[in-house]
C-alpha cells in the first residue's frame, strides 16, 4: 500500500468511533465594531512597529517618496508604480540595489500591517525583500480595520507578503534588533485624498 | 535522553540558565498579556480556533484529499510520508535529482521532529538553518530549547563566542572586532547568511497553515529569512504535518489573529508569506509538499489526546509554565518542550515505549496556566492526567513500580476499618515524634521532614513530608463523644 493510502486509512481508522458532527464556529469577531478612525490607528500602529511614516496628497507623492529614499541611488521601481521616479523595474543582482519602492494591496489598521499581493506597482516578492530600504505607498482608502476584513478582500491565488514593520529578531536575550535579513528600514507613505 | 526528573535536576543546578529563562519567559508573558488585552473578542477567537481545528480533524481524510488536489492543480508535487525516515528520504531524493549538496532552511518544527538535517548530512547534503536562533544552535552543536526562541538558554557573550569560533568553518567568518551587542551579532549573521541565500538552489520549509480549498501554504516569521528561502531558490520543498490543514482561506482570519499575539506577543509578526502553488516569474518554479504523519494518526486515534493536534506551535504554554520556566527545554528531551511537549511526545510516540517519554506526563504541576494561555484551548492538564493513566496501564504486569506497591498497601489498609485504626495509631505516634523533632516548619507552623531513608526518599527527594496529626479525625470524634 502506498504511504498515501496508508495514512488515509490510518486517519479513517482513528476516526472510526469519533463523533464526526460539525461543531458550530462562533463568527461574531467578524462583526466587531471598527475603530473610530482607522487611518489614524493605522498610522499610529505602523510607527509603533518602528517604521517611519509620511503622509501626503496624490499631488505630493513623487516628492514625498523621493524624500523617503534619501541618498539611495540604485532604486527599484516596479512596473505600473503610480508616479514616475526613474529607477529600474527589476534586476538580476538585487543585492546591489539600495532601495525599492512599491505600492500595497491592503493596509490593516489594528495591526499596522501592509499586505502586498505582488500585483501592479509591487513587483515580484524578492524585490521588496533584498534591498535594505523599502518605501511602501498605501492609500487611505486601502486601509481596513482588522485581519478578518483583509483576509476577506485578498485573493488566495496570488502570493502574498504581509509586512509589519522592518525585519526584526528578538533571538538574542529578547532584545529587538531591526533588519536581520529583510529591509532594515521600512518607510510607509500614506496617501490621503 | 535521561527521563525528565534526572534531566530537570541537572538543569536546575545551572543558575545562568535559570536567570536567562526567568528573564525571557517573564518578558514574553508580559508582552502577550498586553496585546491579548487589546482584543475584546479574544475568548470568542479561542473558541473559533478550537472549533475550526476540531471540525478539520474530524474530517481530516477529506480535507487532506482536497488539499492534495488543490496543490496539484496549482503546479505543486505532493508526497506523503508515513514516518520520519520516509520524509527525509523524499527530501534527500529531490535534492539529489537537482544535484544540490546544500539547502537553506526556514525554521520548522516538523523538519526538526524528523531529524532532517542529520538525515541529509548522512547523504552528503548540508542543510543551513537561517533563523538567527537556529543558526546559533546549529553553529554551537547545541539543541533548541524553546519552540519560538530556540537559543533562549544562551546569553549574548555565549553567542559571540559561538560566532567567533564556528562561523568561519560554515562560510563567511565573523568580523574580527565582533562585540556582544545584539545588533552587531545580528549584523554578522546577516552577512554570513546572505551569501547562502543568494547562492542556494533549493530551500526547505515547514508551514504554519495549509489551506485545503485553495492549496495555500502560510509561513509566519520575523526576520525575513523565511521570505529569502521561500522566494530566492529555484526549488522549494515544504514539510507539512497533516494536522496543519485548515479548510478554507477565510479560516485564516482567526489564526492570523491568534498566533502572533500568543507567540511573540506582537499584534502581528513582521512577515507572513502565503503562496498557492507556482507563480510564473515570481519565486521557485518547482514546488514539493511532503504531507507528514509520523505519529499524528496515532494521536488522532486517542479520543482525549486528539485535541493536542489543534496546536499551532505558538509556545504560549511554555512561557507560563512554572516547570518549564525553571528547567528549560532541554530537560524534556524532545523538539517539543514544555506543557505541549509533555503531551505531544507521548501521543506521537505512544506510551510504554521508553522511560523518557513515559516520564513527560509527570513533568507538570497540573496548575492549568497552560490551558488558560492556549489560543486553541487545548486542555493540557486533562490530557496529562489521561496520559498518566495510560503510562500506569502500560506498566501493569511485570515487576511493579515502588509507587504501585505503595498504592496497593494503602488500598489494603484503607479497605478495612480495623487496619485503618491500627495504622492511625502508628501515625499518631509518628506525628507526635515528628512534631517534636521535625526539622522543617511548613507555613502554618506544622512540622515536616525533609528527607526519609530509601525507598521513601524517592518521594521526599522533591517534597517535604508534613507531620501527621497527633490525633486522627476518628479518634477525635470518639474522644469528644459526638456520635
Amino acid at each position: 500500500m502506498s504511504a498515501r493510502d496508508e495514512i488515509l486509512a490510518a486517519v479513517r481508522g482513528a476516526l472510526r468511533d469519533a463523533d464526526r458532527a460539525e461543531a458550530p464556529v462562533p463568527r461574531g469577531y467578524r462583526g466587531a465594531p471598527p475603530p473610530a478612525d482607522v487611518v489614524s490607528l493605522f498610522a499610529e500602529r505602523v510607527v509603533d512597529y518602528r517604521a517611519t511614516l509620511s503622509r501626503c496628497t496624490p499631488a505630493d507623492l513623487a516628492r514625498t517618496v523621493r524624500a523617503a529614499l534619501g541618498s539611495a541611488e540604485n532604486v527599484l521601481v516596479p512596473e505600473s508604480f503610480p508616479v514616475d521616479l526613474g529607477g529600474v523595474a527589476d534586476a538580476d543582482d538585487l543585492d546591489s540595489c539600495d532601495a525599492v519602492v512599491t505600492t500595497a494591496a491592503v493596509g490593516i489598521a489594528r495591526t499596522g500591517t501592509l499586505v502586498l499581493d505582488h500585483g501592479p506597482g509591487q513587483g515580484r516578492r524578492a524585490l521588496s525583500l533584498v534591498p535594505d530600504v523599502h518605501v511602501c505607498v498605501v492609500r487611505e482608502d486601502q486601509i481596513v480595520p482588522g485581519v478578518p476584513e483583509a483576509v476577506a478582500l485578498l485573493d488566495p491565488d496570488r502570493p502574498q507578503t504581509w509586512i509589519s514593520g522592518p525585519s526584526a529578531t528578538s533571538d538574542i536575550e529578547l532584545n529587538r534588533v531591526e533588519g536581520v535579513h529583510g529591509p532594515r528600514t521600512l518607510h510607509v507613505v500614506l496617501v490621503g485624498p | 535522553m535521561p527521563a525528565f526528573p534526572a534531566a530537570a535536576r541537572a538543569a536546575l543546578a545551572d543558575s545562568q540558565l535559570r536567570r536567562n529563562l526567568a528573564h525571557a519567559t517573564g518578558t514574553i508573558r508580559a508582552k502577550r498579556a498586553a496585546v491579548v488585552a487589546e482584543v475584546d473578542e479574544w475568548e470568542e477567537l479561542r473558541l473559533a480556533g478550537a472549533a475550526i481545528k476540531d471540525n478539520t480533524l474530524r474530517h481530516l481524510d477529506e480535507h487532506l484529499l482536497t488539499l492534495e488536489a488543490a496543490l496539484q492543480e496549482r503546479g505543486a508535487t505532493v508526497h506523503w510520508a508515513r514516518d520520519a525516515a520516509q520524509a527525509c528520504e523524499i527530501v534527500a531524493g529531490i535534492a539529489k535529482n537537482h544535484h544540490v549538496d546544500e539547502v537553506v532552511k526556514v525554521k520548522s518544527m516538523a523538519t526538526q521532529e524528523i531529524g532532517l538535517n542529520e538525515a541529509l548530512a548522512e547523504q552528503g547534503i548540508t542543510a543551513w538553518e537561517t533563523d538567527l536562533a537556529e543558526l546559533i544552535v546549529q553553529l554551537g552543536d547545541d539543541l533548541p530549547s524553546h519552540i519560538l526562541v530556540p537559543a533562549i538558554h544562551r546569553n549574548r557573550a555565549e553567542i559571540r563566542e559561538v560566532f567567533r569560533r564556528r562561523m568561519a568553518a560554515a562560510g563567511r567568518p565573523a568580523p574580527d572586532d565582533l562585540t556582544d551587542e545584539p545588533a552587531e551579532l545580528a549584523g554578522a549573521a546577516r552577512l554570513h547568511l546572505r551569501e547562502k541565500f543568494l547562492r542556494a538552489k533549493m530551500a526547505v520549509s515547514g508551514a504554519n497553515f495549509a489551506v485545503a480549498d485553495t492549496g495555500t501554504l502560510v509561513v509566519v516569521e520575523s526576520e525575513g529569512n523565511g521570505r529569502m528561502c521561500l522566494t530566492l531558490p529555484e526549488v522549494l520543498v515544504s514539510v507539512v504535518g497533516i494536522e496543519k490543514v485548515v479548510p478554507t482561506w477565510f479560516d485564516l482570519d482567526v489564526f492570523l489573529q491568534l498566533l502572533p499575539r500568543s507567540s511573540t506577543g506582537e499584534r502581528m509578526n513582521p512577515y507572513t508569506s502565503t503562496w498557492s502553488g507556482i507563480t510564473p516569474g515570481d519565486g521557485p518554479q518547482e514546488m514539493h509538499v511532503v504531507l507528514l504523519d509520523n505519529g499524528r494518526t496515532r494521536a488522532l486515534a486517542d479520543s482525549v489526546g486528539r485535541q493536542a493536534l489543534r496546536c499551532i506551535r505558538c509556545s504560549a504554554c511554555l512561557n507560563v509554565c512554572p516547570v518549564y520556566e525553571r528547567t528549560g527545554g532541554h530537560a524534556y528531551g524532545s523538539v517539543y518542550p514544555g506543557p505541549i511537549g509533555a503531551i505531544l511526545n507521548p501521543l506521537l510516540k505512544g506510551v510504554g515505549v521508553d522511560e523518557q517519554t513515559d516520564s513527560l506526563p509527570y513533568a507538570s504541576s497540573l496548575c492549568g496556566a497552560c490551558f488558560e494561555a492556549c489560543p486553541v484551548r487545548i486542555d493540557i492538564p486533562e490530557v496529562l492526567v489521561h496520559l498518566r493513566s495510560q503510562v500506569v496501564d502500560a506498566h501493569r504486569g511485570g515487576a511493579p513500580k515502588p509507587e504501585a506497591v505503595a498504592m496497593k498497601s494503602a488500598a489494603w489498609v484503607l479497605s478495612d476499618a480495623r487496619r485503618l485504626t491500627f495504622a492511625e495509631r502508628g501515625m499518631g505516634a509518628a506525628g507526635k515524634a515528628l512534631n517534636r523533632f521535625g526539622r522543617a516548619v511548613l507555613p502554618g507552623g506544622r512540622r515536616a521532614v525533609r528527607r526519609l531513608p530509601w525507598p521513601a526518599s524517592l518521594w521526599t527527594g522533591a517534597r517535604d513530608l508534613p507531620a501527621p496529626p497527633a490525633e486522627s479525625f476518628r479518634a477525635w470524634w470518639r474522644r469528644t463523644g459526638r456520635r
